[in-house]
């Protein structure tokens, strides 16, 4: 894998071990704890998971083979396309917003007020608004969830104390609120990981290259774009893939704020899957929505990590 | 796909392996607009800390002082009730030695498994090593809810089930994933005389792993081991579905299942946000250098 870089020919020779006089071979030995343990904790429970996905399973009586009709079902099922779409709403509050707002503060932190201001008040800032980020994620849900309280809960104490009572909302338990409250939770969760990751990319530009362009009379904005963003777009790959997968994963704040409601207007494809295998007891149908979800997951990687690939080919003909 | 990962590993593990240590220059002048930005700056700071100064403010009111007063005031006397309350309830201590049992073991454990994998992958360069990371990198990528039923029927079977040693042995799996991933790009980079003369020198490979490249590697092993106590410390759904005595409980699923209860008081939430939160708080604060560097490493969480 390292060797893939140096190696450009399509048919790669093998290369020896790093220790002379060593096979390759010889290293096997040293893999198979790792390997057994992740055969027994991944893969038989991967296959395992996509057979119950043709089976009709309760829990209690061995699955009974049923064919593709929960594959049927979960095309016809409402719920399910309901939970998808808050998903994407998910990836608005957990990729997209933190990812743009990131990149601008990351920016803003670096060449402004770490060169004006000094770096350490920089660090600063970016610490703070990394402090979200290392709470579990329940833990920040009911941080703000805390605060959201439909009953005395501190935004409406506050609304009301500032003599706009008449907005005092049951932000969590209406289902006009609760899907926008979850999103503000997760954008004050996300915020700042990007942050963190570009700002250490933006270590990597040339200051030089700033000068000259502002020599040539570009503004702070088209620095920005053609020099900044053009360097980090690494950076940028890695963290909008890796946030889309955290998204499509959410599972936590949803089981402890809203358990998927009111109605089903906060549900997403994991805590679904979840609720069909320990309230609804309908194993098969539950595994059927957790293999749905591991596909759009693994679809999403695919098309992400092609499309970086054929931006770097293109870059690299230029 | 293989050299997209080999490139994504190199931009990830780069700062592990340098310091950039690069003098800024001094201030110069400042204009009415960099003030303003600074400005915005601290506003945005208030904005994301302020839920963590009410939390801190309320955990020490009585519910008639939260009341009376409302939640930004300050506490018209220290009261430890809500805490105290929590605290007892749950049986605090107890779950703090949970997940503190729970991260360490899983931390070494998945470091060494990462160090053994890596150094067959890495240094070895064992034949079709791309698909083996590939195979092995799925582990951290599926969503978890994929394995939750084949695990949780299979704990069952062997009498696991509700007992930490099954959320243990899958979260070394899953940690040491990621592990391998970073460590197996770290070591293909393992400067080749340090080997030779080792080799030379008539060390096996076992001992070329334990007195070589294990103290040279130390860096990178800490700040993973570090990753891995606070990335176990912070899972919820794992420990949710397999620990359901509430003797067995970790920090996070204690806090969680309690929440939304009758008995739970106002002012009690907002100490069990503050006794969820802090632990979690002074790992930040200890290992910040350390994490901070290592960060960009985790790019993939």
């Amino acid at each position: 894998m390292v060797m893939s870089r140096t190696a450009p020919a399509p048919r790669r020779r093998l290369l020896p071990s790093l220790i002379p006089g060593s096979a390759s071979r010889a290293f096997w030995p040293y893999l198979i704890p790792g390997l057994a343990l992740l055969t027994l904790i991944v893969i038989v429970p991967l296959v395992w998971n996509i057979y119950l996905t043709f089976t009709s399973y309760r829990g209690i009586r061995p699955p009974e083979f049923i064919g593709l009709e929960n594959w049927e079902k979960l095309f016809a099922d409402q719920v399910f396309w309901t939970s998808f779409g808050n998903s994407i709403a998910m990836v608005i509050a957990m990729v997209v917003v933190p990812t743009l707002l990131g990149l601008v503060l990351a920016a803003m932190l670096f060449d402004l007020i770490g060169k004006k201001f000094g770096g350490k008040l920089a660090s600063f800032f970016r610490a703070t608004y990394y402090l979200p980020q290392i709470l579990p994620g329940v833990i920040a849900a009911i941080v703000i969830g805390w605060i959201l309280r439909p009953q005395n809960g501190a935004l409406n104490e506050v609304l009301e104390g500032i003599g706009l009572g008449g907005l005092a909302h049951n932000w969590l338990g209406s289902p006009d609120t609760a899907l926008p409250s979850i999103m503000v939770i997760m954008i004050w969760v996300q915020l700042g990981y990007p942050i963190v990751i570009f700002m250490a990319a933006l270590e990597r530009v040339d200051p030089e290259l700033y000068e000259a362009a502002e020599l040539d009379g570009a503004n702070w904005i088209q620095r920005f774009r053609s020099i900044t963003v053009s360097i980090i777009r690494p950076e940028i790959f890695v963290v909008t893939l890796t946030c889309t997968i955290a998204a499509l994963k959410v599972f936590g704040p949803i089981y402890t704020l809203t358990g998927g409601g009111p109605g089903t207007s906060t549900i997403v494809p994991a805590y679904y899957a979840y609720s069909e295998f320990f309230q609804s007891q309908q194993v098969g149908y539950g595994a059927t929505i957790a293999t749905a979800l591991t596909v759009v997951i693994a679809a999403v990687s695919i098309v992400f990590i092609m499309a970086q690939t054929r931006l770097e080919r293109k870059e690299e003909e230029i | 796909m293989t050299s997209t990962l080999a490139t994504d590993t190199e931009v990830a593990a780069a700062p592990l392996l340098k310091k950039p240590v690069r003098k800024r220059r001094g201030p110069k002048g400042k204009t009415p607009g960099d003030w303003a930005i600074l400005l915005v700056a601290i506003l945005l700071g208030l904005l994301i800390a302020v839920p963590f100064f009410m939390i801190l403010l309320n955990s020490f009111k009585s519910p008639a002082d939260y009341n009376a007063n409302g939640p930004l005031s300050l506490p018209t006397g220290l009261d430890f009730g809500g805490l105290t309350n929590f605290w007892e309830r749950v049986n605090f201590p107890e779950k703090l030695w949970n997940s503190f049992f729970i991260s360490s073991i899983v931390a070494v454990a998945a470091v060494l498994i990462s160090m053994l994998n890596a150094f067959a992958l890495g240094i070895g360069r064992v034949r079709g090593r791309t698909w083996i990371v590939v195979l092995i990198l799925l582990a951290n990528m599926l969503p978890q809810e994929v394995l939750l039923y084949p695990l949780y029927f299979m704990f069952k079977q062997v009498g696991l089930y509700d007992n930490q040693w099954a959320v243990i042995i899958i979260f070394v799996v899953i940690q040491s994933a990621f592990g391998t991933y970073l460590l197996a790009s770290v070591y293909g980079t393992f400067p080749k005389e340090i080997l030779e003369a080792a080799s030379i020198d008539g060390a096996s490979r076992w001992r070329i792993l334990w007195r070589v490249v294990f103290p040279i590697s130390r860096g990178t092993l800490s700040v993973l081991l570090i990753f891995f106590f606070i990335w176990t410390w912070n899972e919820f759904l794992i420990p949710l579905t397999f620990l359901v005595s509430n003797a067995t409980q970790t920090v996070p699923v204690s806090i969680a299942v309690l929440q939304g209860d009758r008995l739970m008081d106002v002012t009690t939430t907002s100490a069990s946000a503050l006794l969820g939160l802090l632990p979690t708080l002074i790992f930040f604060l200890i290992f910040q250098r350390t994490l901070t560097r290592g960060i960009t490493a985790g790019a993939v969480k």
